[in-house]
């Protein structure tokens, strides 16, 4: 019985993988990786850990032992290492998993507006997605919160990466499923499936905003909930966002993030509105380097995040209208 | 043929077990038979006071209910039945303390047992008349409570048997080797494993060490600490003392060392003497009846007295007592001591503990094990407590947040918020011990002066109480 469902599950993963294999050829728009991936500093791990992963892979998953080799093995283990070093490259990263948790779990809670049954598990039927997936660094957390979560990258090394370490924690191992694909491909077979999209900093990476964000809002149930952060595109995020982080403090590998593809809040809330989403939240953030700790602040200028919900049509003309009053006032 | 159906065999039940590992809400214990190994959420070696504490309050929290906790204690499960004789060893519970404990109802078991009130508290220095006494308002309220070291861990005991779901004791059991990983650098973000001594392994997201000041979590953690020692042995004992109300925690300091006597009933008193280790050694051997009496004389005895001191001191009562009328702070004598409980002598050494660091990735100290400090202030197990406290909202916020229990951003504010509190009452304490273990007359005639400047001072009073009790 059990393994039956283990099977099922498999074939599934393996149509949407074949679907998806078609949509690539067609398909021009790509959504570029997080941070250009750097392998100069790998670090050496014992023996013994590389075994225990990979006696961990061959225990959760039998056919996957043939496909991937030792050697090959041995490097997504040190990568993923990486990603999920709290002091590492991404150290700016795992941080801000303090502001957007709360702000994904907060937003997703008072959308609903009745209180979770299960305090443990707040966002239990909830069905999210993780546009720019990495190392899963905002997969997992959502994950332990009850979440149903589908991370996305369009970098295949990733999928493996967020995988290996996934199989970490058998508590949230089955809530999280990885797929190598981009938000295009995802509208072919999952349009309108998902509770919650959130695209946190991968939007300042895209060659094609407008039809990056359309095919992120496509994916939303109606009702459902977008969350953004990015950079503005200020001076001051040029300032602390290119010169500071990268080229002075070192806090992201240089040639990150390039400042023409930063989106001013106006923008990103005028592509919301044109896929029919009600922004209701548009907040800023700042990064204060020295604490290592991430705040909300009320100035923009630099780093934000964006919380819009996707209007229900199907809802009455005056329960919208209402809605639309509400949201203005945040 | 029949190997290779027992191959598929075993390959279906390992699938089928890892599904059941994967169904969140599994409480059932999650271990292959083969190897012996045992999964766990949060691991605390130590189960004294502190960590039993940490225990059932993680346990209690609905948060965290669906957490496997494991604590480790080396001794064995004991029956406890309340003894008619008071034991020597006793803490000073604060009223943050005290509400750490009601939080998960331990504090009405201990009260059931017993406890006692301390109404009023009076320092003052054997080389000179300055003193300083601390009360609440028309001592009415309690400043603290006085309760048994086996009391208090009986109380959070039973309030663990509540908890059994998700808190498992593994008594007579004890760490033998910790594998944290990372070594220096925090590169390698995998569980931690800790071989026990009965063969038996736990692979645990977070490691708590609260197991002493000797803290084999803390060395296996490589966390720098810095120790030294005070030179000073304490001794203990239960004291029959000549007393109506007997509500008043007293301590003089003596050049050799503070002497203290906390209430524990209207006629029992527990002792803390710190004093040199020869002096300790004769205090041991001596027949019951001299220690009463050198005791007794420890108390009354005029001999340190500097004459310079007394007479600034006194000149300097004069004037407050012409400033300020309706002072409430006046001088009462200590009780007599008239007996002691047979056998119940015991010593131990003194020493200060810090550990610079209270957390690592994926570890956290608590307790002994992160700092010691004299107990001339009995703060020591209140700032366990303390840590108690500040850990599991820490980690309660944690899990709220998603993110992994091990992780370091969240330890770190444990550390922060705990070393803010912890440092300024260790130093002072540590001050204070030197302040006081001398009767070179400049000093003397400072600390007297400080004393009763501070005693005078009603608002700098009240803060001190604050802090301590807060």
């Amino acid at each position: 019985m059990a393994a039956v469902k283990l099977v099922s599950r498999r074939c599934m993963i393996g149509s949407i993988r074949k679907g998806l294999a078609n949509a690539i050829q067609n398909n021009t728009a790509n959504i570029l990786h997080h941070f250009e991936w750097k392998n100069t500093n790998a670090v050496l791990t014992t023996k013994s850990q590389i075994y225990r992963c990979l006696s961990t892979i061959s225990a959760e998953r039998p056919v996957v032992r043939t496909t991937i080799d030792e050697e090959e093995l041995r490097k997504f283990v040190l990568l993923s290492q990486q990603w999920w070093d709290e002091q590492g490259e991404f150290e700016a990263l795992h941080a801000l998993n303090r502001l957007r948790i709360p702000f994904v779990r907060d937003g997703l809670l008072n959308q609903r507006g009745i209180p979770p049954l299960d305090i443990t598990q707040p966002l239990a039927g909830f069905s999210v997605l993780d546009v720019g997936s990495g190392g899963g660094l905002l997969a997992e957390p959502l994950a332990r919160l009850g979440a149903h979560v589908v991370g996305i990258d369009a970098v295949g090394e990733n999928i493996k990466i967020a995988h290996i370490h996934l199989q970490q924690d058998t508590m949230i191992a089955g809530k999280v499923k990885y797929i190598e694909a981009t938000a295009e491909d995802m509208v072919v077979t999952e349009e309108e499936k998902f509770d919650a999209v959130v695209v946190s900093e991968v939007a300042e990476h895209v060659t094609d905003l407008s039809h990056f964000i359309e095919s992120c809002c496509r994916l939303v149930k109606p009702g459902g909930s977008i969350f953004i952060t990015t950079l503005n595109k200020t001076q001051a995020a040029y300032f602390l966002g290119v010169l500071m982080a990268e080229r002075v403090l070192h806090l992201v590998p240089a040639g990150t993030h390039d400042w023409n593809k930063f989106i001013p809040p106006v923008d990103l809330q005028y592509l919301l509105d044109k896929n029919g989403f009600v922004t209701r939240l548009v907040h800023g953030m700042f990064y204060n380097f020295l604490g290592k700790k991430w705040s909300w602040i009320q100035n923009t200028s630099i780093n934000y995040a964006v919380h819009a919900v996707k209007i229900d049509s199907t809802k009455s003309q005056t329960s919208e209208r209402k809605f639309k009053n509400d949201s203005i006032s945040t | 043929m029949a190997a290779s159906i027992v191959r598929k065999c075993s390959t279906c039940f390992s699938i089928g077990r890892q599904l059941i590992s994967l169904y969140p809400m599994s409480r059932r214990l999650q271990t292959s038979s083969s190897n012996n190994e045992y999964l766990a959420d949060i691991v605390i070696s130590g189960g004294g006071m502190v960590g039993a504490a940490m225990a059932c309050a993680l346990g209690h929290e609905e948060l965290l209910k669906h957490k496997r906790v494991i604590l480790l204690e080396a001794a064995p499960k004991r029956e406890f039945k309340l003894p008619e004789t008071f034991s020597n060893r006793t803490c000073t519970l604060s009223l943050a303390t005290i509400k750490l404990l009601n939080s998960f109802g331990a504090w009405e078991e201990i009260q059931k047992m017993r406890c006692h009130p301390v109404h009023r508290m009076q320092v003052w220095d054997s080389c000179s008349n300055s003193l300083i006494t601390f009360n609440q308002e028309e001592m009415t309220q309690e400043l603290a409570f006085v309760a048994e070291n086996d009391v208090i861990l009986e109380g959070i005991t039973r309030r663990l048997d509540a908890v059994k779901d998700n808190v498992e004791v593994w008594y007579k059991t004890k760490g033998k080797q910790y594998i944290i990983p990372g070594g220096d650098s925090s590169e390698d973000n995998s569980w931690i494993t800790i071989h026990l001594d009965n063969g038996k392994k736990i692979k645990t997201k977070l490691l708590i060490g609260a197991d002493g000041f000797k803290s084999t979590v803390r060395d296996a953690s490589k966390l720098h600490f810095v120790t030294w020692d005070y030179k000073q042995t304490a001794v203990v004992a239960t004291l029959c003392v000549s007393e109506t109300e007997n509500t008043v925690a007293w301590q003089r300091f003596l050049p050799t060392g503070p002497i203290a006597m906390l209430p524990l009933s209207r006629s029992v008193s527990n002792l803390i003497w710190t004093t040199t280790p020869e002096n300790a050694k004769y205090l041991l051997q001596v027949e019951e009846e001299r220690f009463v009496d050198a005791v007794n004389d420890a108390f009354w005895h005029d001999r340190d007295m500097n004459s310079v001191a007394v007479n600034v001191g006194n000149f300097l009562t004069n004037i407050s007592n012409n400033l300020m009328q309706g002072d409430t702070s006046t001088r009462q004598l200590p009780p007599t001591v008239t007996g002691i409980q047979a056998g119940s002598r015991a010593s131990f050494p003194l020493g200060l503990t810090h550990s610079s660091n209270y957390v690592r990735s994926r570890v956290a100290l608590i307790g002994d094990a992160a700092h010691r400090c004299h107990p001339l202030a009995g703060q020591g197990v209140n700032l366990g407590f303390g840590d108690v406290t500040c850990l599991r909202d820490v980690l309660t916020k944690a899990v709220y947040d998603g993110s992994d229990l091990g992780s370091l951003s969240y330890l770190v504010d444990y550390e922060t918020q705990r070393q803010r509190k912890v440092l300024p009452v260790i130093g002072t304490i540590d001050f204070l011990q030197r302040l006081y273990n001398t009767n070179f007359t400049p000093i003397v005639l400072l600390r007297s002066v400080g004393l009763q400047a501070t005693n005078t001072l009603t608002f700098l009073k009240e803060r001190i109480i604050k802090e301590a009790t807060a």
